[in-house]
């Protein structure tokens, strides 16, 4: 093992002090520093969007970041989106609209759709699928995550969107 | 949290959408992949691959990466004890295939880019990087051959020298009388269609993790096929196959890819006999693209022969296959797949195809997405709007001229191949309910004068799916060293759940939801209490996996009928109770009651109270409620349908946009049609991508230039529309259940659908034929070539 740094991460309301490598990516330290494996990885290139996490209520590819720059940052993953025994507006959407098939990307399709409903509560089709661009599926051809998202904006009472550190449903 | 069952509705599951059972831990990321196992004093492998695409291996020198802390041991192919490579599971009858060796690790020579020449394991995942990093070897390059056609001419370099040849085998299948129907025709027309390489790209990588200890030896794979790789393992390990068990965990997606037995699954199980250790191997995407096997990639020269009215008199494919460098556990067997459907869904008299297989400087391909059918769909339906176009009739009035009229009980073609049931015209009737082709004329004409270009696509395909009858595909029949069944168990426990174990692997499908439909339906019992168990050879009966759109055909006519023999046993249980004859006991609203006196029977709780616990059943029956079933399919299934797709093509920049894409599938009954929908949609986008984005491309000198998912394009929502789904039933009279398969249908359809649609809004603009993958540039150059302009 290299010479490791001391980092705290705060992840879903919980503080973790770990000694890791400089250069430890975040979706590694989350995965196998803290068994968080709800995030996954699916490219090396930041571009399927599996890793995606939520940094201080935003939505983030945790592989493109490393867990030292994340060090006191609030960090939300799908293991924290709703409360215990409950599901987020979103999770239940992607259920009830057959949003996923083989649920590879759906963890970070669900962070990311959630950060986009921070940002816009409302969006169009287009909005949608521009703002998913970043996340890839190769089951579903994205008609029913498009469909999830949209049904998850428009579940009345529902409270969408990002979260920050551990305080899952809080709209940012 | 349970299924959405919405009970009063209906009585029978089967045919309901319901919600599906295994979303609960996907949505929560509380699922298991292979990455997310972990076992104590697991050690890491990480491969040094060929950057080279065909070179001799003069060295390899592993002192430094060994020297380094924290590693393990470096193998190279002198350190492998196996007797044979990797398999290739083909032996067509009176044909001889010319097959090279395929090792683990690069045997003196290397084939393609990224061929492993050593294995590096270590206690950390990044540290057996660095020091595959620091393994030096010298290679003497050789000459290089990528393209199909200069490999099999005189003087190619050779990528195996053994064989004096690059070609791997021919192979021909047709019927009719070829030379009558051509001298029959008014027209002929031949076209070169390509049907480039692609990547199955499921978004789960491999991974592999194997652990040999006490002398046995589970290995977890991201497999779609856990048999056939516990089968392999015994056998290159020789280890007893009793002693050997596969698990396919939460499996992330295969679209083929994962139907395969990898140097990665053999090699970390062999390092962990060796080390004693567990051995862990995740895949990289760019090693993905490089290493997991291909698919396509052939040439094929189409020549169709029609009377002036349409009638089709004649139709010959010849096809070009390039097989890459190896022959992986199915590699030969794809490009035959396409001749068994070459009829299309036209009564054309005489069919004939022939295929050239041929190696070169690349990684294998074999099995993605419809293995052979959307090639053939593909280079029918293109070539069928050609020849209109050349008759000067209407695409869909030239289809419907040559459809084979509607047959419930089977239509034996030219070929040979028994349809199964289809009704052509029925799908394509639907598809234009949905779809007015004279409406896309008029905004067509609208949008010309603001250089877009609006184009209508149609395709009306069938397929053969669900592998299938033993004796069919098996060493006396297609050849291929394996049967075609498959086996289901019910075992319904004491307090009246049940369990269903089935053979088949699912990686996203569903089977887990639709199965338990099946079995609930039998058992009188809901969904939610029919627990589905796959993916481990450990658990039930031994079973042939997920492919080829075969696990609702096969596996699920399995699990019907095991349900249906625990029913059984359950009705003589109940007679005996109740003083009626078993024949007098049927199933309604969830018991087993006596044939006009409802109140007289009993649940399946209290059918399994007497088998396990009181003993009240007739003399003689065994205790228990657990039943098996094994079922070889009579024939296979034959879906089909009729999709249509409107493009605007900006005509400036090439740019293809799609405006609508309308599919009408027919898979026989829909089990749970929502995830009959689901399967379209993907399928669909599969093919759109084929079409219009996806290429894996190599250089000339065999650099894989599409290496990671910033060079090879990925449909994303925002390049797709929300689709247009319906769906027609003709069950198919092979199973009880009536079904077909789904899995590959609307890959199968699309790429076709998408590229007339692009032909057919390039028209005016003079193009009237080009190949697969329709980008911007490939579409810039053919207007600018129209035009008489030389493209930059």
């Amino acid at each position: 093992m290299s010479q490791t740094v001391p980092v705290t991460l705060n992840v879903n309301g919980v503080e973790h002090h770990l000694d890791v490598e400089p250069r430890t990516l975040l979706v590694h330290a989350l995965r196998d520093n803290l068994g968080l494996t709800g995030t996954h990885v699916g490219c090396d290139t930041s571009n399927c969007g599996a890793c995606t996490i939520h940094m201080d209520g935003k939505a983030v590819k945790s592989c493109t970041v490393l867990a030292v720059q994340a060090d006191g940052v609030a960090l939300t993953t799908i293991e924290g989106l709703a409360s215990e025994n409950e599901l987020h507006p979103l999770q239940e959407a992607f259920w009830n609209d057959h949003g996923l098939q083989c649920g590879y990307c759906t963890p970070g399709m669900i962070m990311a759709a959630a950060g986009l409903l921070a940002e816009n509560p409302n969006p169009t089709e287009e909005e949608v699928r521009h703002g998913l661009e970043g996340n890839l599926c190769r089951c579903t051809g994205y008609h029913n995550i498009v469909k999830a998202v949209l049904d998850a904006a428009n579940a009345k009472g529902a409270t969408v969107g990002a979260t920050s550190g551990g305080q899952p449903g809080v709209t940012a | 949290m349970s299924t959405m069952t919405n009970g009063a509705a209906s009585k029978s599951y089967v045919g309901r959408a319901m919600r599906r059972k295994e979303d609960p831990r996907l949505i929560t990321g509380r699922a298991s992949y292979v990455e997310d196992i972990n076992l104590t004093g697991q050690l890491w492998a990480a491969w040094v691959r060929s950057p080279e695409a065909h070179a001799r291996i003069v060295s390899i020198d592993t002192s430094a990466a060994n020297a380094r802390d924290g590693i393990r041991a470096v193998y190279t192919n002198e350190d492998l004890d196996m007797e044979a490579g990797l398999p290739m599971a083909w032996v067509p009858p009176g044909v001889t295939v010319n097959t090279p060796d395929h090792w683990v690790l690069a045997k003196g020579e290397v084939k393609h880019v990224g061929d492993p020449v050593a294995l590096v394991v270590g206690d950390d995942r990044y540290a057996v990087v660095d020091a595959a990093e620091d393994v030096v070897v010298e290679y003497e390059p050789l000459s290089v051959v990528t393209d199909p056609e200069k490999a099999l001419e005189e003087g190619s370099p050779l990528v195996h020298e053994k064989f004096g040849t690059n070609k791997v085998c021919e192979w021909s299948l047709g019927g009719g009388d070829l030379e009558a129907g051509f001298a029959e025709a008014d027209v002929i027309i031949e076209r070169r269609v390509v049907n480039h390489r692609v990547a199955g790209a499921a978004i789960e990588p491999r991974g592999v993790l194997a652990d040999f200890r006490a002398d046995r030896l589970t290995v977890w794979s991201s497999t779609q096929v856990p048999h056939f790789l516990r089968l392999f393992l015994a056998i290159l390990l020789g280890i007893g196959e009793d002693r050997v068990r596969v698990i396919a965990p939460e499996v992330g997606g295969g679209f083929g890819s994962k139907l395969q037995i990898y140097a990665e699954e053999i090699g970390c199980a062999w390092a962990s006999r060796k080390l004693g250790l567990p051995v862990k191997w995740i895949e990289t995407r760019s090693e993905g693209m490089m290493v997991t096997h291909h698919g396509r990639d052939q040439i094929d020269y189409v020549k169709v022969g029609a009377k002036r009215d349409g009638t089709i008199t004649a139709w010959h494919s010849k096809i070009i296959a390039d097989l890459g460098a190896y022959q992986m556990v199915l590699t030969p067997a794809i490009p035959p797949s396409s001749a068994f459907v070459m009829c299309g869904v036209y009564k054309t008299p005489a069919v004939h195809t022939d295929i050239v297989m041929a190696m070169t400087n690349k990684f294998p391909t074999d099995a993605i997405r419809g293995a052979g059918r959307p090639e053939a769909a593909h280079m029918i339906e293109v070539v069928m709007d050609q020849l209109a176009h050349e008759l000067g009739m209407d695409p869909l009035d030239l289809r419907r001229k040559n459809f084979i009229a509607p047959f419930s009980e089977g239509h034996e073609t030219p070929i040979g191949v028994v349809y199964d049931s289809g009704n052509y015209e029925a799908a394509l009737d639907r598809l234009l309910e949905h779809i007015d082709p004279a409406q896309v004329r008029v905004e067509a004409s609208a949008l010309r004068e603001r250089g877009i270009y609006r184009g209508i696509g149609f395709c009306t395909y069938t397929e053969i799916c669900g592998n299938s009858p033993s004796k069919g595909v098996g060493p006396s029949g297609f050849g291929l060293q394996c049967g075609g069944w498959e086996s289901a168990t019910v075992r319904v426990h004491p307090t009246g759940s049940a369990t269903l174990y089935t053979g088949t692997s699912p990686h996203g499908q569903g089977h887990e939801t639709g199965f338990a439909q099946i079995v609930a339906d039998r058992l009188g019992v809901d969904p939610s209490q029919v627990e589905v168990i796959h993916g481990d050879t450990q658990t039930g009966p031994s079973g042939l996996d997920t492919y080829g759109s075969r696990s609702l055909s096969v596996g699920g006519e399995a699990a019907s009928r095991a349900a249906n023999k625990v029913a059984a046993k359950a009705r003589e249980i109940v007679a005996h109770q109740l003083e009626a004859e078993p024949e007098d006991i049927e199933l309604r609203d969830g018991r087993f009651s006596v044939r006009g006196s409802p109140d007289k029977g009993m649940t399946l709780a209290e059918v399994a109270g007497a088998a396990y616990v009181t003993m009240e059943m007739p003399e003689g029956m065994e205790p228990g409620l657990n039943e098996q079933s094994f079922y070889d399919p009579s024939n296979w299934v034959f879906p089909f349908g009729a999709h249509a797709c409107v493009v605007d093509v900006d005509g400036e920049t090439g740019k293809v946009e799609i405006v609508r894409y309308v599919a009408v599938d027919d898979c026989g009954r829909a089990v749970n049609p929502m995830l009959v929908e689901g399967q379209v949609h993907g399928g669909v986008t599969q093919g759109i991508g084929q079409a219009l984005y996806e290429r894996i491309h190599y250089d000339d000198s065999g650099q894989l230039v599409t290496g990671t998912f910033v060079d090879y394009a990925l449909p994303t929502a925002a390049e797709l529309p929300s689709f247009e789904t319906d769906r027609t039933e003709t069950p198919s009279p092979v199973n009880s259940l009536g079904v077909k398969g789904v899995g590959e249908a609307g890959t199968i359809a699309a790429s076709a659908t998408v590229t007339n649609a692009v032909l057919d809004a390039l028209r005016p603009l003079g193009v009237d034929f080009i190949n697969m993958p329709l980008s911007p540039m490939r579409i810039w150059e053919a207007i600018q070539e129209a035009k008489g302009g030389v493209p930059a």
